[in-house]
C-alpha cells in the first residue's frame, strides 16, 4: 500500500513538455516566428541585420518595463504610472547630467528618482491597503506633471562631461547588438531565475493566488507588495535613462503612453490580470510580438495609425486565448 | 501536567461578550470535539488558540507553561498549528509548493539563497505518505479533489513538528467519500502523538474520532465529557439548550 502511495507521489499531473505546450508563451512565440518567416517572404529588408537591430532595440524599453509590470500583476496589481516614471526620471537623469555631474551621479539620480516613485505608489498599496489602479492612477498625472514643472517644457540634449559615454549606454552596441537589448536579455533571465527559484518569487505568486493564505502562512505579504512596486519603479528609471541616452536629448513627454503598450506586453506573454499567472519569458515575448507588429506595418507601407488597432485585436485575443485555456483545465 | 489547556478565557469586543470564563484542556494523542451552534464562541475561541488575537482574561498554558501568542505566526513557532476552514491554500501553486508556503526549504550559492525544490518534493512527499494520501507535490493545487486539498493544508501542520493541531471544520464542503478520507487524516495525526482539536457541526465525524467532546453555547462551555459517556442526542440538547448542562 505506501508503496503505491509513493509511486503516485512521484508523479506529476502534466508532464514538462505537455505544460509548456499548454502555456501561452509558447503559442506567442509560434504566432511570432510565423509572422517573421511571413514577412521575410514578403519584404526584402525584415530579415537584415539593420532591421533586427533596430526590432530589438525598440522592444527593449517596452520590454524592460513590461519586467517590472508582471510582477505587480502577479500580484494581483496595476501599475499605470510606469509610462510618467519613466518622464520624470529621464528629465532628472538628464537634469543633474546637464549640470556636470559624470554619467553615474545622473544615471543614480534617474534610477532614484524612479525607485522613489515606486516607493510611494507601494506604501499606499500595500500598507494603506488602497486599491493599486487609483494609486498608480494618481502617480502617472503626479509624475508626468513633475516632469513638466522640472524641465520647464524645455528639451535638454546637453549631458556634461561623461556626455559620449551617456549616449553609447543607451545607443551604442556590442558586437552588433543594442545595449538596451543586451539589458533587457540579462534582466529577463534575473526575472526568470528570480520568480521561479527565489522565496521572493514563490511570495509574489503566492500573493496573486490567495492573498489571505499567504498572509496566514507567515508570508510577509506588505514588504513583497512595496517591493514589486519599487521594482516596477527600478525598470521604468532603467528604461528612461536607456532612452534618454539614445534619443540624445529628453522631454517630458517621454514615455507617454508606455503603460499601455508594457501591460499589453505582458498579458499577450500570459500574464493573469487576477492575479497569481504569469513570467518574465511571457512579458519579454509580447514585447517583441508587439514591435514586429509595428515594424511590420510600418514594411508593408500599412498607415502607421493602424498599430493601436492591431495591438489591441490582440490584447482581446490573447485574454479571449487565457479565458479558453482556463475553461479547459478547471 | 496537561499538554495544553485553557483556563477562563473570556473575550469581549466592546460590549459583546464572546466567551465567558472557557476552560479546555487536552493531552498528547488525542483528540477533543469541540461543538456548538453558530455564534456559540468557537471561531472566537479558535482565533485565540491560534494566536489571531489576545483573550481578555485567562491564561493559555501549553506543557504547563503560561504562554502568550503574538500572532498567528508565533503561535505556530511555540507548537499550535491550524488548518484553517478555507484551507489557506494557493490554487495557483504546487501541492509542495503550499506545503512550504513561508517557510520554503533553501540552498545557498554564494551569496544567494535558491528554493530547494528536490528537497522541498522530497520531504512533501514523505508527509503525504505519512499521511496514507495519493496526492502528487508537484500537482498544482487547483486540479486536486477536496480529500486532496485537506491532505496538502494538513501535510502543511506536519513541517513543524506540532504538539497540537487545530482543526477547522474539515469536513464541512466535501463529498462523503473525503470525510472518510479526512477522518483518517486525523487518526494518522492522532497516532503520531499530536493533539488535536477539531471544530465541527456534523456529529458523525465528531463521534466517530474523537475521545472528548466539548459543547458550547452562548460563550460558554456546558459540557466536557468522554465520547464513551455521551450520546449524539445528548450533545444534540446541550448545543440548542434543550439541556443546560451535564
Amino acid at each position: 500500500m505506501s508503496v503505491a502511495v509513493e509511486e503516485v507521489s512521484s508523479q506529476r499531473e502534466h508532464g514538462l513538455l505537455r505544460a509548456v505546450v499548454m502555456s501561452q508563451p509558447f503559442w506567442v512565440t509560434i504566432a511570432l516566428a510565423i509572422m517573421c518567416a511571413v514577412m521575410g517572404k514578403v519584404s526584402d529588408v525584415f530579415l537584415t541585420d539593420d532591421n533586427f537591430f533596430n526590432v530589438t532595440r525598440n522592444f527593449s524599453f517596452i520590454g524592460i518595463l513590461a519586467l517590472g509590470m508582471t510582477a505587480v500583476i502577479i500580484t494581483r496589481g496595476i501599475d499605470l504610472s510606469v509610462g510618467s516614471i519613466v518622464g520624470v526620471s529621464g528629465i532628472v537623469c538628464a537634469m543633474v547630467l546637464n549640470a556636470g555631474y559624470s554619467w553615474w551621479v545622473g544615471i543614480g539620480a534617474g534610477l532614484l528618482a524612479a525607485v522613489a516613485c515606486g516607493f510611494v505608489n507601494g506604501v499606499l498599496v500595500a500598507y494603506m491597503n488602497l486599491s493599486s489602479f487609483i494609486v498608480t492612477l494618481g502617480m502617472f498625472a503626479v509624475a508626468r506633471s513633475l516632469a513638466q514643472v522640472l524641465s520647464q517644457n524645455r528639451m535638454i540634449y546637453q549631458f556634461g562631461p561623461d556626455e559620449k559615454l551617456f549616449e553609447e549606454i543607451g545607443g551604442g552596441s556590442i558586437l552588433g547588438i543594442a545595449n538596451t537589448f543586451i539589458v533587457l536579455l540579462a534582466l529577463t533571465i534575473v526575472f526568470m531565475i528570480a520568480f521561479r527559484y527565489t522565496t521572493w518569487g514563490r511570495w509574489v505568486y503566492a500573493i496573486g493566488g490567495n492573498e489571505h493564505a499567504a498572509r496566514l502562512t507567515g508570508v510577509p505579504v506588505n514588504r513583497v507588495k512595496l517591493s514589486v512596486y519599487m521594482l516596477s519603479g527600478l525598470m521604468s528609471g532603467i528604461c528612461a535613462v536607456l532612452l534618454v541616452g539614445w534619443q540624445g536629448a529628453a522631454i517630458n513627454a517621454m514615455g507617454t503612453g508606455y503603460e499601455l503598450r508594457a501591460i499589453a506586453s505582458s498579458v499577450i506573454g500570459g500574464t493573469d490580470l487576477m492575479g497569481g499567472a504569469g513570467g518574465a519569458y511571457g512579458a519579454f515575448i509580447g514585447a517583441a510580438l508587439i514591435e514586429v507588429i509595428r515594424n511590420s506595418l510600418l514594411l508593408a507601407g500599412v498607415d502607421a495609425n493602424w498599430e493601436g488597432t492591431f495591438v489591441g485585436l490582440f490584447i482581446v485575443f490573447a485574454v479571449m486565448l487565457s479565458k479558453f485555456r482556463g475553461m479547459r483545465s478547471g | 501536567m496537561r499538554l495544553f489547556e485553557l483556563r477562563q478565557i473570556s473575550k469581549n469586543f466592546g460590549a459583546i461578550q464572546a466567551l465567558s470564563n472557557v476552560d479546555l484542556k487536552i493531552d498528547a494523542g488525542e483528540v477533543l470535539g469541540l461543538m456548538g451552534d453558530n455564534g456559540a464562541g468557537k471561531s472566537t475561541l479558535i482565533k485565540i488558540m491560534a494566536g489571531n488575537f489576545p483573550p481578555s482574561g485567562g491564561e493559555i498554558r501549553l506543557k504547563g507553561e503560561k504562554v502568550e501568542f503574538h500572532g498567528p505566526v508565533d503561535a505556530r513557532r511555540k507548537g499550535v498549528e491550524v488548518v484553517y476552514q478555507d484551507l489557506a491554500l494557493c490554487d495557483n501553486l504546487t501541492a509542495a509548493e503550499n506545503v512550504f508556503l513561508g517557510r520554503e526549504a533553501k540552498r545557498r550559492f554564494g551569496p544567494f539563497q535558491f528554493i530547494h525544490y528536490a528537497e522541498m518534493f522530497r520531504q512533501a512527499a514523505r508527509h503525504f505518505a505519512e499521511l496514507k494520501s495519493e496526492t502528487r507535490p508537484r500537482d498544482l493545487v487547483k486540479q486536486m479533489s477536496g480529500g486532496q486539498r485537506q491532505a496538502v493544508a494538513i501535510a502543511r501542520t506536519r513541517l513543524s513538528n506540532p504538539d497540537i493541531v487545530l482543526m477547522d471544520e474539515p469536513t464541512a464542503a466535501i463529498s462523503v467519500r473525503q470525510v472518510a478520507e479526512v477522518l483518517d487524516l486525523i487518526r494518522r495525526l492522532r497516532d503520531q502523538g499530536i493533539a488535536v482539536i477539531l471544530i465541527s457541526h456534523r456529529m458523525p465525524d465528531v463521534f466517530a474520532v474523537c475521545d472528548h467532546v466539548s459543547v458550547m453555547r452562548r460563550g460558554r462551555v456546558v459540557a466536557d465529557k468522554p465520547i464513551s459517556q455521551t450520546s449524539p442526542e445528548e450533545v444534540t440538547g446541550l448545543i440548542t439548550g434543550a439541556i443546560e448542562t451535564a
